[in-house]
């Protein structure tokens, strides 16, 4: 059964969820990521291995970690190591999924969390890479979480804080990035995005239940390719919901 | 080797490997001497103006706060930092005490960003060099195995690379492109810790993040802990001791050390603090009232600790479920 008594962010924690149903192993980042790894454990893949940067791996996310180093993200686990050695698993192609946010993200998946603006001079500074560009570097594939709005999605991010497919089909190869690795899909508040196979740029792939594709396009800052056919998605279902407002969050850290 | 691309950063602490092994044979010693001494003695005798500091945390986790207070309260100047933490990043940017960083992620995840280093990078106060989380582990991880630099497959391609003093060389095995991190060598670590003997001996539960490779990257390191136990208990464990004794300087205990944070299974990060902090980072002047109430105020860890008060602090420990 539908509902349709839901907030944005509910909605995007509901549709990352379903992207990890045949997941076996990913790399949450904080927030949305977390919620979404713990529902899709709760409800459709509980031998999903939740891997946090700073050497959680397996943890249970009976609770929700406040954090990606706290004791949360690796209660009940199945190990507790370190960041070289999470790191390194990726970089030996053993972690297939890899979550990203951004303040900025362009056509080809690159996304900007370093500064609006010049380095020198930012307008602002936000936090830096983190964990993010050796997730977007050495994970099989990612997916980025982010409120759709023109000023976010945009021709050209102000800094390549994470590689997506740089500047297009092959660049990630000649870059030395990992070969078969990039950017998959976007979560957003409206819609949910891909990339085209030939091209790699961003691609629609389904609107969110009462959303057009024209509210999609004038959201975006960049020519998004939409195809013949685009899908509706599934509103979050009550089942959804419950568990994710009962089980998942009932502090309401997030939601 | 073909050098593809060069980040057109600073390198802000050129590795001396060499420096380094003469260093270690003539600065650290196996013998048996006991380190314990407070936040004050430490600072003084192993902290100097001008040098390259590295602080092991997460987040708020496992934070050595009261070593850091220390710092400010000192006044060490012209510091340069290892940015991978939070907390310790905020308290010294915010008393004008650090020229330049290696910085990989300064905010507070769910609480937002850090209005402190916002306004010192923003006014170009600080100067800033991009890397990654794993590029700085793994910057470490050269420095600790004595080597120039160490070959990875991250920030390739970006403008993280291009405002970081890596470089992109061509492999001469296979061909590929590959990022050469250049090793971190520190002038001082910090690191807390759960438990640890009087010689230096530490061990950490939990998650270890990058305590390993950074305690064997520093020529001097500080180790504060939450407890002091015997040697005997360390010699029962052995495989438990992730810092040896003959890379430690100096110990300090440090009950409720990573205060406001948290430490995994013994009590949990103090939000309430935390966002007292960050309401009064968000002016220059609320930041320097919160710097005089907490840090130049109390002129020891135990009056830090009074000021936070015992109750408090006991039931950040009840609310820890523990394993």
């Amino acid at each position: 059964m539908a509902s349709t008594d839901y907030s944005p962010t509910e909605l995007m924690i509901c549709i990352a969820a379903r992207l990890m149903k045949e997941a076996r192993t990913a790399f949450i980042g904080t927030g949305i990521p977390m919620l979404a790894a713990a529902l899709a454990k709760k409800l459709y893949n509980p031998d999903l291995i939740a891997i946090f940067e700073f050497g959680g791996i397996g943890a249970s996310l009976e609770d929700l970690p406040r954090a990606v180093g706290e004791a949360r993200t690796f209660y009940r686990a199945m190990v507790a190591t370190g960041i070289c050695d999470v790191m390194e698993t990726a970089q030996r192609g053993l972690i297939e999924y890899g979550f990203l946010g951004g303040a900025q993200i362009d056509p080809y998946g690159n996304l900007n969390t370093t500064v609006i603006g010049p380095h020198e001079k930012p307008k602002v500074r936000l936090p830096g890479s983190g964990g993010a560009n050796d997730v977007g570097s050495l994970c099989w594939r990612t997916i980025a979480i982010m409120k759709h709005e023109k000023k976010r999605f945009v021709e050209r991010v102000d800094f390549i804080t994470t590689p997506g497919y740089l500047d297009g089909p092959g660049a990630r190869e000649r870059a030395g990035l990992p070969a078969g690795t990039g950017p998959y899909r976007v979560v957003t508040d409206l819609a949910l995005l891909g990339y085209d196979e030939a091209t790699k740029r961003m691609m629609l792939l389904a609107t969110h239940p009462g959303v057009t594709v024209e509210r999609v396009l004038e959201n975006t800052g960049f020519a998004l390719i939409v195809p013949k056919e685009v899908a509706q998605s599934e509103p979050p279902s009550a089942d959804e919901l419950r568990v994710l407002r009962t089980e998942v969050d009932p502090q309401r850290l997030y939601i | 080797m073909e050098i593809i691309e060069s980040g057109q950063k600073e390198l802000l602490q050129p590795p001396d490997v060499e420096e380094f092994r003469r260093w270690m044979r003539e600065n650290k010693s196996p013998a048996l001497k006991d380190k314990v001494m407070d936040e004050r003695e430490a600072v003084k005798r192993f902290v100097k103006d001008g040098d390259y500091i590295g602080v092991e945390l997460y987040g708020t986790v496992r934070c050595p706060m009261s070593v850091i207070r220390e710092i400010v309260r000192q006044g060490k100047k012209k510091l340069r930092l290892a940015g991978q933490g939070l907390l310790e990043i905020d308290f010294l940017v915010a008393a004008g005490l650090v020229e330049a960083m290696d910085i990989t992620y300064v905010g507070y995840e769910v609480l937002g960003l850090s209005n402190i280093l916002r306004r010192a990078a923003e006014s170009g106060k600080v100067k800033l060099v991009e890397w990654s989380n794993a590029a700085m582990a793994w910057r470490f991880k050269a420095a600790a195995m004595g080597v120039p630099f160490i070959p990875v497959r991250s920030m390739l391609g970006t403008d993280t690379l291009k405002y970081s003093a890596a470089k992109v060389v061509k492999d001469p095995f296979t061909g590929i492109a590959v990022t050469l991190l250049p090793a971190l060598i520190l002038d001082v670590g910090i690191i807390h810790v759960h438990r640890a003997d009087k010689y230096g001996n530490a061990q950490i539960d939990g998650i270890s993040g990058f305590a390993f490779e950074m305690a064997r990257a520093s020529k001097r390191l500080i180790i504060s802990t939450e407890e002091l136990i015997s040697t005997e208990e360390i010699q029962r464990y052995p495989e438990r001791t992730i810092i040896p004794w003959f890379l430690v300087d100096a110990v300090v205990v440090a009950p409720f050390g990573s205060h406001p944070g948290e430490m995994c299974y013994c009590y949990e990060r103090d939000q309430e603090h935390l966002l007292e902090f960050l309401k009064a980072a968000e002016t220059e002047e609320t930041t320097q009232q919160y710097l005089q109430k907490y840090v130049y105020g109390p002129k020891t860890h135990q009056e830090y600790l009074d000021l936070i008060g015992r109750d408090r602090l006991e039931a950040l420990k009840r609310a820890n479920k523990g394993r």
